[in-house]
């Protein structure tokens, strides 16, 4: 954000937007309105995902634990007192949270603390490795997680699942979370932290020998990124209604790794549309699933499983073909928006040129 | 039960003292034939690894694909099991080095990021593929009833797969360093795995070389595939999700990229496993988590693992 | 270079065009006003899917005898879940805003369930269960009714069975991550120490994750406190190999489960190994005692040339109660539909008479089976209370 015109233009798109959330909460039926929540949650936890593996060049698939961290905290402590002998009917809850009942942004916010305090715990021996040992060690311990959840009843309800969550399909409140979260990146980004993250991306050593704390910043992207990760999961939980500790299994992961390599690792706009466009397009994708009749003749490809297939082709296709994703390393700019208004052709002709 | 009580310590003394020979010699067989098949696994990965530097995320999923093929085989071929056998390990061969043709060769020069990403992509598609084509309900693995059969000893009872298991293992290890060790395939192998640039300089058909550990990993998959199925005879697209990780923890705890370190992986996360629910049942449910646990004890204080070499990063 | 842009358009359309197809379906909705539509939701991909697809089976003949209410056609808008939660509360709220279902039918697994109870809820559509059997599926949801009976009252039918049969320590192996297998197993062991008076009747009570194989652990140490019975609920692939695993050790005491055992994989699985395997379901041709259930045993063996399992039975009926529902309200109206399934009473369903009590759950007897020569055979009956 150079100077005030375009703080000024970033505000007044935001307020737009905000604009059309509104209508969205009041005119759209709740399909669409779950649609649109869910582009904006897996925006949040794109973004996060995107904050270590794209900006911070750490490698990490932690995501789906983190996110089960926050989801489960607001789980825990957002439904009613009255309703868990209910919902904790095997066996009750423990005593010692029985009673706390928060309201949602409170759990939320509790939830991304938690996050990032495991975060913090986890990085101290994590982050000292790299690339792959990094993806493995952070898989387990999303794993790890999941297996303790799984495991602590009495605070969890274990498999059984926590129901009756006060359910939240509001697309206001989502799109306020999810505002937060772009600006807080985007300042975050743009901030000496932001450049030693990308220093450390692009050469660790040389990074440290310019004398930024490797350890201290990888720490901080990791907790931040865990941070973000616990809200979108928090948020996910009561879109759901429900969790349970088989929503958080490893694979929710490549997901959200989808989201980044489609939009472009290390940029934050191009988080956001990845996460439009696998979320939408994966809902639209559906129709494979359906059988389908072409002349009155049942074509045999269209069964349940062909979208799925045509996901996983496209995540490879994106990799292989199209390794720098939509966005790449750049990001939406006002400039460049006001170059592609004044004349759209010149525009790709001079970047074809470039 | 999340609270770690004060008791435990007693309990597991306890437990060994309650355990009669019989029972301990029985869990040893169990563990002893896991970590063998673990280390079948492993050395796929840590093979790949070596040369590549990059973990083969879809190995798991070569194993279970390989268990298709041998269903296909038996079951719906009615060929011998023995002439499958073969079968499976040319087909799995071929499909691993389609997956190194299409998914790891144009990435070479990429950045190893990229390379992990078409990796777990790859082990994606080949999940969603198995599920589109042979439906997510579990099939049969044939029954094999000269491997299958029961053996007792006393009152320990072996199945014969698990008398097989451990000897295909250190088969293939012996097999292994011999190529690795003795021949001129293996000598370029390590040359890669050296320095994939000098070794290309000096005239290394890097390509032939990456294809061959290709083959040879996918063969093992074949073996090992092989052997769980007899094992554990459910066949489902997930199946290789979880012993996976496990082995490529194995690679990692052994030393990833040397071949005897992938064994011994094995044998600690197979033997491991058993014994923890042995002498804790309590934690029974916790299983999962043991591997994760040692692979990041172990990477905390010697993150090349146990028989690994030291390397410091080139810059 | 120029490939790389080449592909990168070709994907973008492929995009596109997947986009479009998907808005171009809407067309198809232009609501003709002689059909019904009623939705389906079952895992047809994933964990679950022989489950769903068992179900899929029960619904479609159902819906192939019984073509038509208040004079209209009823059409089945069937959706995979893919055993997944986020997947089941999106695809129930599509089916229920896009397709505009008056009433949803699904789902097997109760977690997929509950995932779709708030929108139900929210949007004033009835649902019905197939075979989702944990309690808290229709707690404290006026929407959500189901076909089958619920996880307390099968435990306890298989804690009845095995006093009677004169198990009196027992041990439980129970899948952790699964809410079905450690709901009942809950509910066993409650009814089991009530039954047999003794609080240590339970003498083990073991853990294993879905997707395990390996279970030797588990039951070399189980085989040490040498137990009458195992009681083990949970998925059937897991179980088959438990069982498979427990024999090649020596363990020859019964082993019983739960209703997600009869299925065909289970045996295809276990082998001879799940002979003699005890499990509690919903149906058997043995006890049809209704017209109605002749009439699925003759059609369901014309159509799929197989013997029904208890999955389809329910899921049968689940297609039955929103028939009913929908004739006796004489609407199409979701609420007043509702309100009609809330009551019914005394219907000729595939699985006896069938009433909904005040939560919605139908009020069922058990009957019990035995896995013998590779083929469920019916043992015992336990009535509804």
């Amino acid at each position: 954000m150079k100077n005030k015109r375009d703080i000024l233009l970033t505000v007044a798109g935001l307020v737009v937007l905000f604009g059309a959330a509104c209508y969205a909460q009041f005119e759209m039926g709740s399909y669409v309105r779950r649609i649109i929540n869910l582009c904006l949650i897996y925006a949040i936890i794109g973004l996060s995902m995107n904050l270590t593996n794209g900006f911070a060049g750490q490698f990490s698939l932690g995501q789906a634990g983190f996110m089960a961290v926050g989801a489960y905290v607001v789980g825990i402590f957002t439904v009613p007192v009255e309703l868990r002998p209910n919902v904790f009917y095997a066996e009750p809850m423990n005593p010692l949270i029985a009673d706390i009942q928060m309201p949602l942004w409170l759990a939320q916010l509790v939830g991304g603390l938690l996050s990032a305090l495991i975060a913090f715990l986890i990085g101290w021996p994590v982050l000292r490795l790299r690339g792959d040992y990094l993806a493995i060690a952070t898989l387990g311990f999303s794993e790890i997680i999941r297996i303790v959840i799984t495991n602590a009843q009495s605070w969890t309800n274990g498999a059984l699942g926590i129901k009756d969550i006060p359910a939240l399909n509001d697309v206001r409140y989502i799109f306020i979370a999810t505002a937060i979260t772009f600006l807080f990146v985007t300042c975050l980004i743009n901030s000496s932290y932001g450049r030693a993250f990308k220093a450390i991306r692009e050469d660790e050593i040389a990074a440290e020998a310019m004398g930024v704390g490797l350890f201290k910043h990888k720490c901080m992207a990791f907790m931040i990124s865990a941070f973000f990760a616990g809200i979108g999961g928090g948020l996910y939980a009561t879109l759901l209604g429900t969790v349970d500790p088989k929503n958080f299994l490893f694979t929710l992961t490549y997901n959200f790794l989808l989201i980044i390599v489609l939009g472009g690792m290390g940029s934050i706009t191009g988080s956001m549309l990845g996460s439009i466009i696998v979320t939408a397009g994966l809902e639209y994708l559906r129709v494979f699933d359906e059988p389908l009749e072409l002349f009155g003749m049942a074509i045999p490809l269209f069964r349940p499983g062909f979208r799925m297939v045509i996901f996983s082709v496209l995540l490879m296709a994106c990799v292989l073909f199209w390794r720098k994703g939509i966005m790449g390393t750049n990001e939406f700019t006002w400039e460049k928006f006001m170059a592609f208004c004044k004349n759209p052709v010149k525009y790709f002709t001079q970047k074809g040129a470039n | 039960m999340l609270i770690v009580y004060g008791g435990e310590e007693m309990e597991f003394f306890q437990a060994i003292l309650n355990m009669s020979a019989s029972s301990l010699a029985q869990h040893f067989v169990n563990g002893f034939s896991l970590g063998s098949l673990y280390a079948l696994i492993a050395i796929g990965y840590t093979m790949v690894y070596g040369i590549l530097l990059m973990i083969n995320f879809a190995h798991a999923d070569i194993v279970m694909m390989a268990c298709y093929f041998a269903f296909f085989g038996i079951t719906v071929f009615h060929i011998p099991w023995y002439l499958t056998f073969v079968g499976v390990i040319i087909a799995t061969a071929i499909l691993g080095v389609v997956i190194e043709r299409t998914a790891y060769r144009p990435l070479r020069e990429a950045p190893k990021n990229s390379v992990l990403i078409s990796a777990i992509g790859a082990s994606f598609l080949l999940e969603n593929l198995a599920n589109y084509l042979f439906s997510g309900r579990p099939l049969s693995f044939p029954d094999i009833p000269l491997l299958s059969q029961n053996i007792a000893i006393g009152e320990v009872q072996i199945q014969a797969i698990c008398l097989v298991i451990p000897v295909m293992t250190f088969l293939s290890l012996a097999v292994l360093l011999h190529i690795v060790n003795h021949t001129k395939t293996g000598m370029a192998m390590r040359a890669v795995s050296k320095d994939y640039e000098i070794a290309r300089v000096m005239g290394v058909n890097i390509d032939r070389v990456i294809s061959t550990t290709f083959i040879i990993g996918s063969a093992l998959a074949a073996i090992g595939a092989f052997m769980w199925g007899v094992r554990y005879p459910g066949i489902t697209p997930y199946l290789g999700v979880m012993p996976g990780l496990k082995c490529f923890i194995a690679a990692v705890i052994g030393g990833i990229g040397n071949i005897k370190g992938a064994v011994l992986g094995g044998f600690i996360l197979g033997l491991g496993e058993i014994f923890i629910v042995a002498f804790f049942p309590q934690l029974s449910g916790y299983r999962d988590a043991f591997a994760f646990i040692v692979l990041i004890i172990i990477l905390f204080y010697k993150p090349t693992g146990l028989l690994g070499v030291k390397t410091t990063e080139k810059v | 270079m120029k490939l790389k842009k080449v592909m990168s358009v070709l994907l973008a359309s492929a995009v596109m065009l997947g986009a479009l197809t998907g808005c171009g379906g809407d067309k198809k909705e232009a609501a003709k006003s002689d059909t019904i539509k009623v939705g389906v939701f079952l895992p047809l991909t994933g964990d679950n899917a022989a489950g769903g697809e068992l179900e899929l089976r029960g619904i479609k003949l159902a819906n192939k005898l019984h073509p038509t209410v208040l004079n209209k056609k009823v059409e089945l808008v069937v959706a995979d879940n893919k055993s997944d939660k986020a997947e089941s509360a999106s695809v129930a709220a599509r089916l229920i805003e896009k397709d505009k279902v008056v009433t949803l039918i699904g789902t097997y697994g109760s977690s997929l369930a509950m995932a779709a109870g708030n929108i139900v809820k929210e949007a004033k559509v009835p649902a019905i269960g197939t075979s989702c059997t944990n309690p808290q599926v229709t707690a404290n949801n006026d929407y959500y009714f189901r076909a089958c009976f619920i996880d307390p009252f099968q435990g306890t039918v298989m804690a009845n069975y095995a006093y009677k049969n004169g198990a009196r320590k027992v041990a439980i192996v129970q899948e952790v991550s699964n809410d079905y297998s450690v709901g009942l197993a809950k509910f066993f062991k409650e009814a089991f120490i009530k039954l047999t008076n003794d609080p240590d009747a339970i003498i083990d009570i073991a853990n294993y994750q879905t997707g395990d194989k390996d279970f030797t652990a588990i039951l070399t140490n189980l085989k040490a406190k040498n137990p009458d019975a195992v009681f083990a609920p949970g998925n059937f692939t897991e179980s088959a190999l438990l069982i498979k695993q427990a024999h090649q050790l020596g363990i020859t005491v019964p082993f019983m489960g739960g209703d997600t055992w009869e299925t065909q994989e289970f045996i295809d699985v276990g082998g001879k190994d799940v002979e003699g395997a005890v499990m509690s379901t919903a149906f058997d041709r043995e006890k049809a005692s209704t017209e109605e259930a002749q009439k699925f045993l003759k059609a369901y063996t014309d159509e799929y040339k197989a013997e029904p399992s208890a999955l389809s039975a329910m899921a049968y009926d689940a297609y039955l109660i929103a028939i009913d529902g929908i004739k006796r309200a004489n609407s199409v109206e979701p609420q007043k539909i509702r309100d009609a399934i809330a009551t019914t009473k005394d219907l000729e369903a595939v699985t006896g008479k069938t009433t909904l009590d005040k939560n919605g759950d139908a009020e069922k007897a058990a009957v019990i089976k035995v896995v013998k020569e590779g083929k469920f055979k019916y043992l015992d009956f336990v009535d509804a209370k």
